[in-house]
């Protein structure tokens, strides 16, 4: 063959990592970081790490993934402290459990800053250029090609391909073969991956118009300041001191929705020519009009790009309307009137992969040793991404190591509910976290992540001596405060000025911190009144301390369901397992089970489709084999 | 052994013994039994950790509880903890691990056998620490913790595989049942309180209206009454499930015994109590076309004579206040008497059947004269020495329950245990989420247990646990970026 006479080897790699978005850098960093040589494959360096769509990390859910990342000694919190320029806790009025960060980043820092740490980390090569194919013997991957004919032998290969795999553009009827951000394609490598028999479909997202903030009129919208105190991201930081920027919120009205529902005919989204399907949770504005057409106002947050730039994203915004048709209404919102477009919005469809062919590793059941993280996964979000990737580079090097895979359960992280959701129910769109996701909330705090986590992170060899120290230190200014504060008594009258001012009953005897520090009216921050021997802890083991002891009725309850949901997860299912010889299982639940092939009891019982007696002959059987030897 | 959870069940089907079982298997056997079970002779009941009981802390009272050897039976008294009323003399025997059955701590108990005190038994292991065990469950663990040999392993997954289909047919039954839609309303409602809940909590800076707790805690209270009525109705499911409770009540000689005779003649006998012990009154359990009938005769005070003032002994009163149905007997061949009398007007107001008996030695009563002085009741003319008319009282008997007499058409009605105690534990989840909502905690935390008791409504459906909630609030709001 042709081909076959131009290929070379250029170098042999433990893990090959292609794309270097939210998904690769954090899959390239670990298995590096893990001791492995690692390649990192970029179609463009300056778009590593880049954000295409909106310009901010965390919120809800993806906060808490966020935190789980860095406490397992992942980049993107240490990352995103670095390059911000606003930070919000949001739901503060809620409990602990959803308090979520979420940061604005500058964005062209972010990149910078996570190309910098790829080249200064060791067993890390970079290199810009297009992979073609895979190189797969007897099922097993072992390189990849590519387009201009070099090799690179990998013992691994793990795919975070993000929105380029058949990259496809729309604004209003027109489309081309794209990228993301007027980025090339990969179309050689989708090909590919199809001929290999991976089971690609097809998926859409969209990202809205970016304007010159300067061109707006800041007097009609309202100010969205950062908090006064910035919590950081990564647990290796205690306090972050940055100027922060402003972002604005502004709505659109009856004369905004007039205009995209009178050129509804010209939109990409309904003139039929999209085949994938988009995310519910990220509607474009006129799926929003369409769908919610009673709905008065929708709306948006100005929000800015970074320092060294003027652009503006137009959160809510997102269209993939004709250019002419985006001016007119974006015109239509006050502080939008005079606005100067610079980039337009639009639509892009790409190939990603079933998640149900994944293992729970994220190794591919189709062909050996490949690894497959972030968008191509059928997932969405930069955070939800990284996650991934994290864990496909740590369950890389495991492999080339020789040594189990490592996965985190439902009740041990948000990174467990995510991973599970996908590779066990699938999805059948871009698929987003959310704290309702998981059913252990409680015991899945932003607060707690580390104390979760960092452990483990330290045994993979990931989380650094620093962190693990730092860590180590928390854990016990949380353990010896709660102790003070539950053996810590204030008499009646030391105590009543103090409850008087927080409005709440003042106590009858002497009473511990602790027992104070439940009610809703008291936090640990106002105890500090009647507290004057308080040791100077850090605001970590601080936080962690006053949830655990406020929340620790409902704690409790979790813990106990965590106790029950554990029984099933550690029933294992060997890999051996023929479900179609088993007697007694449903037709459905066999195919189900062969198609998903879980790893616990647990997993299959969240299958779609197996029903509790199925799950009962399943337990039966595996005890049978068991004894059977 | 298998960390599981302690399991109770009657082990003993209906209609299979003079005897009934109760039976527990897991860890907290052996504390159910001591927080339920006096053993004769100890006088005081508190040591049984009784007057403990009421308190969630247990601390301490293990200390002085029951500590029965071993495979060792007791004689001794079931009784509610709560309210220390005394449910049934019993014989109980705690069996420790691994030398029993499921390889896991097991207590029995051995009741005298009413389905009712049973049920009552049943229902206090599960208060005090036990779960509802699936069918086949007590096998199922004898088998996962070793008990049973390979050979025996085959069988066991036939008896898994027999439970399968049942559980479906069971499952497509109750899909078309009331219960199901109601169930399915309450779990509606909920599910719009948790889609609230969710895009509040989940969408902080969304254009979305806050959750207002004083409307909240009408949701939930509203939800909790439905579950609590439908709790409620169990009383009236315990009919079809235990048997509905019939007495026969009258003058001495009326005919009484040879009612309750003819009528277990030609029906089969399904618990026999022995008479005259503890009881002053008889009871038998029958079928009566399928209808499972309890049977009480007020025989145990023929003898005496003022009925009337028998009939204030509790024990027959409670029999008598407790019967769904009254069949109320009178001589027919002599005028009515002052005791008839004041026998029919207790029934006004009951579910009532006359029976004018002797009606081959004379027809001095009439049909027009009871049904003046018990309009609504069924009146049918009998023959007990000749045996007239029993076809005639069984019809009636079905009749009754099937259209409606009885049960209430229009109610819905909870018969399953497994679904009574569903219920009671999604009513607690309830109420602590309103506690929760008074006390002012945020909405996650509020959040956990109106979930749960969205899930154990949802068990009660054979529904599994999904996104179904996600799903929702993607349909109902307009969320995004």
């Amino acid at each position: 063959m042709n081909q076959q006479n131009t290929q070379y080897v250029l170098g042999s790699y433990d893990v090959i990592v292609v794309g270097a978005g939210h998904a690769g850098c954090e899959a390239a960093l670990a298995s590096a970081r893990m001791g492995h040589s690692t390649l990192l494959l970029a179609m463009n360096l300056d778009s590593v790490a880049m954000m295409p769509c909106n310009p901010s990390i965390g919120g809800t859910g993806k906060g808490h993934l966020v935190r789980e990342i860095d406490a397992l000694g992942g980049q993107m919190g240490l990352n995103i402290d670095k390059t911000m320029i606003q930070m919000r806790m949001l739901n503060r009025a809620k409990g602990p459990a959803v308090h979520s960060l979420r940061a604005q980043a500058d964005k062209h820092l972010y990149h910078t800053e996570m190309k910098c740490t790829l080249e200064s980390t060791d067993n890390l090569d970079l290199f810009q250029g297009e992979a073609a194919s895979l190189l797969v013997e007897e099922g097993c991957v072992t390189g990849v090609e590519m387009t201009s004919h070099a090799c690179y032998l990998g013992k691994t290969v793990i795919l975070c391909t993000g929105t380029y795999l058949h990259g496809r553009v729309f604004i209003g009827d027109s489309s081309c073969s794209s990228g993301p951000n007027g980025l090339a394609p990969s179309v050689s490598l989708a090909d590919n991956l199809r001929a290999l028999g991976l089971p690609m479909r097809r998926f859409k997202t969209g990202t809205p118009a970016r304007v010159l903030g300067s061109s707006l009129d800041h007097d009609k919208m309202e100010p969205q300041h950062g908090d006064e105190v910035i919590t950081p991201f990564s647990f290796m930081n205690e306090h972050l001191d940055v100027d922060q920027i402003d972002c604005w919120l502004t709505y659109t009205n009856e004369e905004t929705h007039r205009i995209i529902r009178e050129n509804f005919d010209r939109s990409a989204l309904f003139g039929g020519q999209i085949e994938g399907i988009g995310p519910r949770y990220c509607p474009s504005i006129e799926d929003k009009v369409h769908r919610f057409s009673d709905r008065k106002r929708h709306q948006l947050f100005v929000e800015p790009e970074g320092k060294s730039t003027d652009e503006v994203y137009l959160q809510g915004m997102s269209t993939s309307m004709p250019i002419d048709v985006q001016l007119a209404f974006y015109k239509t919102i006050p502080g939008l009137e005079h606005m100067r477009m610079v980039r337009s919005g639009y639509a892009i469809e790409y190939d990603c992969i079933d998640p149900l062919d994944l293992k729970p590793s994220l190794e591919n059941k189709t062909i050996q040793h490949l690894f497959c993280a972030g968008q191509f996964n059928g997932s969405s979000g930069y955070e939800e991404a990284a996650a991934q990737g994290l864990m496909a580079g740590i369950n890389a090097a495991l492999l080339v190591e020789g040594k189990d895979p490592f996965v985190l359960d439902r009740s041990e992280a948000y990174i467990g509910v995510l991973i599970d959701d996908l590779v066990v129910k699938g999805t059948n769109e871009p698929y987003r976290i959310m704290t309702s996701r998981a059913e252990y909330r409680l015991m899945l705090r932003q607060d707690n992540a580390d104390a979760r986590l960092t452990e483990k992170g330290y045994r993979l060899g990931l989380v650094t001596e620093e962190r693990y120290q730092r860590y180590l230190q928390k854990q016990m200014q949380v353990e010896e405060e709660t102790h003070r504060l539950q053996t810590t008594y204030v008499a009646p009258s030391a105590a009543e000025a103090f409850l008087r001012s927080i409005g709440t009953s003042p106590i009858k005897s002497k009473t511990s911190l602790a027992e104070l520090l439940k009610r809703p009216e008291v936090t640990y921050e106002n105890l500090a009144a009647i507290d004057p021997d308080r040791p100077p802890i850090s605001r970590h083991a601080a936080l962690q301390t006053a949830v655990q002891i406020k929340y620790a009725g409902y704690i409790s309850k979790q813990i106990a369901q965590i106790n029950k949901f554990k029984r099933l997860e550690d029933k294992k299912i060997p890999d051996s397992i023929d479900y179609m010889v088993i007697e007694g299982l449903r037709n459905e639940a066999k195919q189900k089970l062969d198609r998903i092939r879980p790893l616990s009891v647990g997993q299959a019982s969240r299958i779609s489709g197996v029903s509790p007696a199925d799950i009962n002959v399943l337990l039966i059987y595996l005890e049978r084999e068991r004894r059977r030897g | 052994m298998c960390e599981n959870e302690t399991i109770a069940a009657i082990s003993t089907a209906f209609g299979e013994g003079g005897i009934g079982i109760v039976r527990i298997s897991g860890a907290e056997a052996l504390h159910v039994l001591q927080k339920i079970f006096v053993p004769a002779g100890t006088g005081n009941v508190s040591s049984a950790g009784v007057s403990s009981a009421e308190h969630a802390s247990d601390c301490g009272d293990n200390a002085t509880a029951f500590q029965p050897v071993s495979r060792m039976m007791y004689y001794g008294m079931i009784m509610d903890p709560a309210d220390r009323h005394k449910v049934d003399e019993v014989m109980a025997v705690y069996m420790k691990a691994p030398h029993t059955y499921t390889r896991e701590d097991v207590v029995e108990i051995d009741s005298h056998g009413s389905m009712v005190s049973l049920r009552k038994i049943l229902s206090l292991c599960y208060q005090y620490g036990a779960s509802p065990a699936a069918r086949g469950e007590f096998t199922k663990r004898a088998f996962l913790n070793g008990r049973l040999d390979l050979s025996q392993a085959e069988s066991v997954m036939d008896l898994i595989r027999a439970k399968t289909d049942a559980t479906f047919d069971v499952a497509l039954e109750q899909l078309q049942g009331r219960l199901s839609d109601e169930i399915r309303t309450m779990r509606q409602n909920l599910m719009d309180l948790l889609v609230d809940m969710t895009v509040n909590i989940d969408y902080p800076d969304e254009d979305i209206e806050e959750i207002i707790y004083e409307r909240m805690q009408a949701q939930l209270d509203d939800v909790k009454k439905s579950v609590d009525r439908l709790l409620a109705s169990s009383d009236t499911g315990r009919i079809i499930r235990d048997g509905l409770r019939v007495a026969i009540i009258g003058r001495p000689n009326v005919g009484k015994s040879s009612l309750m005779n003819a009528l277990l003649g030609e029906n089969r006998a399904i618990v026999t109590d022995v008479p005259g012990t503890t009881r002053d009154t008889i009871e038998e359990s029958l079928s009566i076309h399928g209808i499972p009938v309890r049977l009480t005769d007020t025989a145990g005070i023929r003898e005496t004579e003022d009925t009337i003032e028998k009939i204030g002994i509790e024990r027959s009163k409670d029999s008598f206040n407790q019967s769904d149905l009254i069949v109320l007997m009178v001589d027919g061949s002599v005028p009515l008497t002052k005791e008839d009398h004041f026998l029919l007007d207790r029934c006004r107001g009951r579910k009532a059947m006359v029976l004018i008996n002797k009606k081959d030695e004379g027809k001095i009563v009439s049909e027009e004269e009871i049904g003046s002085l018990l309009p609504d009741a069924v009146i049918l003319r009998t023959s007990m020495k000749e045996q007239v008319s029993i076809d005639a009282i069984e019809n009636e008997v079905t009749a009754m329950v099937h259209c409606g007499g009885v049960v209430q058409q229009d109610s819905t009605i909870v018969t399953n245990a497994r679904h009574e105690q569903l219920l009671r534990d999604a009513s607690h989840a309830l109420a602590d989420a309103m506690d929760a909502a008074a006390g002012g905690e945020p909405l996650e935390l509020i959040e956990i247990d109106v979930h749960e008791g969205y899930d154990r409504l949802g068990e009660i459906l054979g529904e599994s646990v999904s996104d179904d909630i996600i799903q929702e609030v993607f349909s109902r709001f307009c969320l995004g970026k």
